[in-house]
């Protein structure tokens, strides 16, 4: 008989074996107590809890943001409303590259990907009747993470919440910024340097904060396949925890509040095994690298999102289902929160109508299908246990050569130009149809009425220059300038400027002002 | 005869290039020498390494959302810097997200072709060809 045409994998090149079974090669030395062990227990292949879901869901957490603060607060009480558990800000790109919405850099972009954030009455806003001590917040922020996390707890001291009650992560992750994210600012050694200092302060003030988000998102987004972006991930997240303890911190006193950040692509039993095989990879080089005596220091906890790149403008509604698959994957990974993908947002930012199909598709994974029911139900399986082993091996070798060039951070152009080689692979198959793409390269139709889609109000750059005016007019303009060259001065030494920079937000000084501070200090990257 | 010759431009601040970079290698597997600017290009800076390099076409991929600002202004600025003659001589054409009802509005301010999502590389140059032989 001829044998049916396998599911390309070439996306992963993890072909996939018609048949596994015991005999099959990856599981010939395979034991339960070492491979797997109980969840919650060393290497936590099988999950970092030991009742999972059924002791508590993920959190549900819808990445979103879009227009003015006060835009962005309606959207978050809207998907809080629906049922969502937690909130994760997504900043425009100005705010992400230290530009007040006023700079000629920034023209056409204010508000466009993300919320506009100038100075810490934005935030105000945005935050506004939402309980800073109840619900956690996740901020896609790096290279402005310090600043943008400065006029957060500004504003909790402002509502009188201790900081040890604060609760959320700031992705504070540079390296992938150079390796395909771009957001970059500073040199890496600089950005290096923030990112070190918002840990220290979390660890001292902070301690239900995650002061970073090591991710590998944006590099399976950039073409990674999901060994390499298991791979990359960890060799940066081995990169921090070095400089961390290079810089005096006791592992056990940073390595518990690290977290870590996937995307999810379509191959359903690959996904599966990532993100069993990243658990149990980061805990063995965990304990053998730095030796810690908390188990947690070992865990490895993390957010999933969707992969976007997945998403097709053809046959939108199809993305529901992708999505669908997607997320349930994530879940029978064992993930610590989800973000579901809207299906219109190959086009554009979600709708109201869109994100509310996305987040129902997280409520009824764990409400209705069962998999939340039980413990890493997929154990065991010899098609899961290989491939789980498979993307292991795979990707401790490219750690290991990583680590034979410096380290992850001498590496920058090796991961870079290993993604771009996979993605060129990757759009070359899908062309010669190696790759099924529903509605775009096989199963083609008509194209229907195009779907409504979310519009960021023209009217948002002005109205947003005029507010920051407003603020800047309003506020002790000797005070501010005082603080910010207090900043220049601290800037130069070693000191840690997360406080210099909380004293800055608090006399109104711009995201913009701050940043130009430090650029004159640490140069830029190009 | 020497080949065409096509800048391939990131404008604005968007960071996401998995895209330029893709066509940039198929074009460049294609026989067309490119140029690739990089990330976070301003409308200014686009202009002047075109007008430098002397290229035949620019592409411009963004998807942040600011095409509707930025890829009227380049076409504004080269029409400035080289003359409507000449600057009709210089095919823009771009890609990213953009929605299907934002093309109209871009094609009537001088962008030739918009490629949505889901374009192969295969189409690009198929349109290339149609232009540049």
């Amino acid at each position: 008989m001829k044998e049916r045409e396998k599911t390309p994998l070439r996306a992963s090149h993890a072909d996939l074996d018609v048949l596994y079974s015991p005999a099959t090669r990856e599981l010939e030395k395979f034991s339960y107590e070492n491979d797997l062990s109980f969840p919650g227990e060393y290497p936590f292949t099988r999950g970092v809890q030991p009742t999972m879901y059924r002791g508590r869901l993920w959190t549900m957490r819808q990445y979103a943001g879009f227009g003015t603060s006060r835009e962005t607060n309606k959207r978050y009480k809207y998907l809080l409303e629906q049922g969502q558990t937690g909130l994760s800000v997504a900043f425009d790109l100005p705010t992400q590259l230290g530009y007040d919405s006023s700079d000629k850099q920034a023209r056409g972009e204010v508000g466009r990907v993300g919320v506009a954030i100038d100075t810490i009455a934005d935030m105000e806003v945005l935050f506004d009747s939402i309980p800073l001590d109840r619900v956690t917040v996740s901020m896609t922020i790096n290279s402005t993470a310090a600043v943008i996390f400065a006029m957060y707890m500004a504003l909790a001291k402002k509502r009188k919440i201790p900081f040890e009650n604060l609760g959320g992560t700031l992705q504070n992750d540079m390296l992938k910024e150079y390796i395909a994210r771009g957001t970059y600012i500073f040199p890496p050694e600089p950005s290096l340097r923030l990112s070190a200092d918002i840990l220290e302060y979390c660890t001292k003030h902070l301690p239900k904060w995650n002061p970073i988000s090591v991710s590998g998102y944006h590099m399976r987004e950039a073409g990674a396949t999901a060994a390499q972006e298991v791979a990359f991930t960890l060799s940066n997240g081995i990169a921090y925890l070095d400089s961390a303890v290079g810089r005096g911190f006791p592992v056990d006193s940073v390595a518990p509040r690290f977290s870590f950040f996937f995307g999810c692509h379509n191959n359903f039993l690959e996904e599966v095994a990532k993100f069993r095989a990243a658990r149990r990879l980061w805990a063995k080089i965990v304990r053998e690298k730095f030796n810690p005596e908390n188990p947690k220091s070992a865990m490895l906890r993390f957010h999933t999102q969707t992969d976007g790149c997945t998403l097709t403008a053809q046959q939108p509604e199809n993305n529901i289902v992708r999505v669908t698959m997607q997320a349930l994957a994530a879940v029978l990974g064992g993930t610590q929160s989800l973000h579901t993908n809207s299906y219109d947002e190959a086009m554009g930012l979600p709708t109201e109508e869109s994100v509310r199909v996305a987040l129902r598709t997280q409520q009824i994974i764990a409400g209705e299908s069962g998999v939340a029911d039980t413990v890493d139900p997929l154990a065991g399986s010899y098609a899961i246990e290989s491939l789980t082993n498979k993307i292991e091996k795979q990707a401790s070798e490219y750690i290991k050569k990583i680590r034979d060039m410096g380290g992850a951070a001498s590496s920058i152009s090796f991961m870079k130009k290993e993604i771009e080689e996979s993605a060129y692979a990757y759009q070359q198959a899908v062309e010669k149809g190696e790759i099924t793409v529903v509605g775009v390269n096989k199963y083609v139709s008509k194209e229907g009425k195009s779907k409504r889609l979310l519009k960021v109000s023209p009217k948002t750059e002005a109205s947003q220059v005029k507010f920051l005016k407003r603020i800047k007019s309003k506020r002790d303009n000797a005070a501010a300038s005082a603080s910010l060259q207090a900043l220049e001065k601290s800037a130069g030494t070693n000191e840690n400027l997360v406080p210099v920079i909380i004293d800055c937000v608090e006399r109104y000084a711009t995201l913009g002002e701050i940043v130009s501070v430090l650029r004159r200090t640490f140069g830029e990257y190009k | 005869m020497s080949p065409v010759r096509i800048l391939i431009a990131k404008p604005g601040l968007d960071g996401h290039d998995r895209g330029a970079k893709i066509v940039a290698r198929a074009l460049r597997d294609a026989g067309y020498e490119v140029i690739y600017t990089g990330i976070r290009q301003t409308p200014e800076m686009i202009v002047a390494t075109a007008i430098q390099e002397n290229v035949r076409a620019i592409g411009l991929s963004i998807l942040s959302g600011a095409h509707k600002t930025l890829l009227p202004e380049i076409v504004r600025l080269l029409k400035k810097n080289v003359g409507g003659k000449l600057a009709k001589k210089i095919t823009v054409f771009a890609g990213g997200i953009i929605p299907t009802e934002d093309i109209t509005y871009l094609k009537s301010k001088g962008i030739t072709e918009v490629f949505r999502p889901g374009t192969t590389t295969q189409a690009i140059l198929d349109f290339l060809k149609r232009k540049f032989g």
